[in-house]
């Protein structure tokens, strides 16, 4: 290759592309009512590139209009609106840095493998990729619904999507009172059609199903509405022959980003990061321990730490060659501590669905060889 | 009251009302809420042609009526050939709908990993499986069936269950009154943050 100070470089583009040799993808693609990951051990800093979100679909992305997309707003409401992306436009806008997780985050990670553990040949993609963290704008539900006109008795709303399953979860009319958004952009541009293009509901902190994508539909009520996303599925069994019901709160996590499966490290000194976050507010602190849970030491927290917001930390390791379990403990600002997996299967049986937020780690072997550890 | 004092409280409430209305960190980054005028009224027919919704008290259930039997006929055409001919699923894209397996039932679920979630041993409202049909199945042709065969493959998938019996003709009143086997086992999330593991 020529050196590139003895050449003229190349001309302005429409739109820029990744550098030459920079692949990250998500995994897997193709599904249409799967989803897709987000490659978190390509990304660094806390916001996920909008074209590396993941995805969650229920029947696919729809191929949406904008021009003839409405929202409407109904039920327990003084004045019936139809609103139009521009209408939406109009009204008062917020941006804010919020995570978005699906409550399915994490099963490969908790399912014990045919030797019962979980599989040591995972990658952050595969463990925590069900989540992205995105600068979102939009305007508060609360202004939409004083503008409809809510009745003081409503006490619930359904969400609809306008996809092909007309995706529909029941909110209380806290969370919009709360910090609930519509928005229609993520990271300065419209929302990308797997993220809801042209407008979504945000509910920071809430599980990703409740941020109804292609939003079509409020209906305001007085109770929920029981669909399929919150009877059938989304709905967490425990051992005591219960299954929790609206479990929104994402729950305190964090995961060591790098070094991951498949890396293969050297001795010396190395950045220990990761990310960590909370639905119930910021994160206060971030333990990490070098040696298998024994000592735990505070990382640096990157700032500003943001509310319900993905949070870098960061911790410089030297390791001197041997065997060694790394690991990563959030605490949140109510003060729950991310608990190991015996923790939550004490708590909620080891067949228990959605909601996975174990302390996991990553263990070193002597030849620098890195693999997943989830067996905390 | 002194004139200070009445200085004081008028100061403390100018100071309030500049707050932010929500715990938005230093200064206000939202606009007060107030009647903008944007939209345009919802027309009753707007209204009608998305509200679609039933909840488990069986509000929006709409006129009509179906059979296990007329629901078989319907599934065999129209859902059979993803959830398999006796509703068995294929998994993991198309769930299993039928099956009361002895070792599912009393919801072991929490205890039990790998255990098959069906209508029958999981599901805690008869009402959703008519919502759920109706909005968005069969997965090719979603929104395609009228409500005598969302009726009919409700009650299909009920007796198939052993929820109903075979006999049974669903109607709004009829299926509003079926009672789940497991509608009891679901409670509300008690997790609230803190100190603790729930």
């Amino acid at each position: 290759m020529t050196d590139p100070i003895r050449l003229l470089g190349a001309p302005t583009s429409a739109v820029g592309a990744r550098a030459a040799g920079v692949h990250p993808v998500r995994t897997p693609t193709g599904e249409i009512t799967g989803g897709s990951l987000t490659p978190l051990q390509d990304l660094t800093g806390t916001i996920t590139p909008a074209d590396l979100h993941f995805e969650r679909h229920h029947a696919g992305v729809p191929l949406i209009d904008p021009a003839r997309h409405t929202l409407l707003v109904h039920g327990l409401v003084d004045r019936p609106l139809m609103l139009s992306l521009d209408d939406l436009k109009r009204f008062p806008q917020v941006t804010r840095v919020h995570f978005v997780e699906c409550s399915g985050n994490g099963e490969p990670g908790w399912r014990a493998g045919i030797f019962g553990a979980p599989n040591p040949g995972l990658t952050p993609q595969q463990i925590a990729g069900l989540t992205g963290n995105s600068e979102w704008t939009g305007v508060p539900l609360r202004i939409l619904l004083e503008e409809a006109g809510a009745k003081r008795d409503a006490t619930w709303f359904l969400a609809e999507g306008g996809d092909a399953c007309l995706l529909a979860r029941s909110i209380p009319i806290q969370k919009a009172r709360d910090d609930a958004l519509v928005v229609w952009s993520q990271n300065g541009e419209p929302l990308r059609p797997e993220q809801g293009f042209p407008m979504r509901l945000l509910l920071p902190g809430w599980e990703g199903s409740t941020n109804v994508k292609w939003l079509r539909r409020l209906e305001l009520g007085t109770r929920p509405w029981m669909t399929r996303w919150e009877t059938a599925t989304y709905t967490d069994p425990l051992a005591d022959g219960t299954a929790r019901q609206f479990a929104f709160e994402m729950d305190a996590k964090s995961l060591i980003t790098s070094p991951a499966f498949p890396e293969t490290i050297t001795r010396g000194w190395w950045p220990l990061t990761g990310l960590a976050w909370s639905g119930r507010g910021r994160i206060a602190r971030v333990e990490v321990s070098t040696d298998a849970g024994t000592t735990w030491q505070d990382a640096v927290l990157n700032l500003p730490v943001r509310s319900k917001a993905h949070t870098r930390f960061t911790h410089m390791w030297e390791w001197a060659g041997q065997e060694t379990i790394l690991l990563s403990r959030a605490t949140d600002e109510t003060g729950y501590v991310q608990p190991t997996r015996a923790d939550l299967i004490r708590v909620r049986g080891a067949g228990t669905l959605y909601h996975w937020n174990p302390v996991y780690g990553w263990k070193v072997a002597a030849n620098g060889r890195v693999f997943f550890h989830g067996a905390t | 009251m002194t004139r200070r004092a009445r200085f004081g409280i008028t100061m403390l409430a100018a100071a309030l009302s500049l707050l932010p209305p929500a715990a938005c960190g230093r200064g206000r980054d939202t606009e007060p809420a107030r009647r903008y005028g944007l939209g345009r009224p919802a027309t009753s027919a707007e209204i009608a042609a998305r509200d679609i919704d039933v909840g488990a008290d069986g509000q929006g259930l709409p006129a009509g009526s179906g059979t296990a039997a007329q629901g078989e006929v319907v599934f065999s055409q129209k859902c059979a050939s993803c959830h398999g001919a006796n509703g068995e699923g294929k998994l993991p894209a198309y769930p299993q709908l039928v099956g009361r397996d002895p070792i599912a039932e009393g919801f072991p679920f929490g205890k039990t990993p790998g255990l098959r979630r069906t209508i029958g041993n999981y599901w805690p409202y008869a009402t959703t499986v008519f919502d759920y049909v109706r909005r968005a199945m069969p997965q090719s042709a979603p929104g395609s069936l009228s409500n005598d065969e969302v009726y009919a493959l409700t009650a299909f998938l009920l007796a198939a269950n052993r929820v109903i019996p075979v006999t049974s003709i669903l109607d709004s009143a009829s299926l509003t009154a079926v009672r789940m086997p497991y509608a009891d086992r679901f409670v509300r999330d008690d997790r609230r943050g803190g100190r603790g593991v729930k």
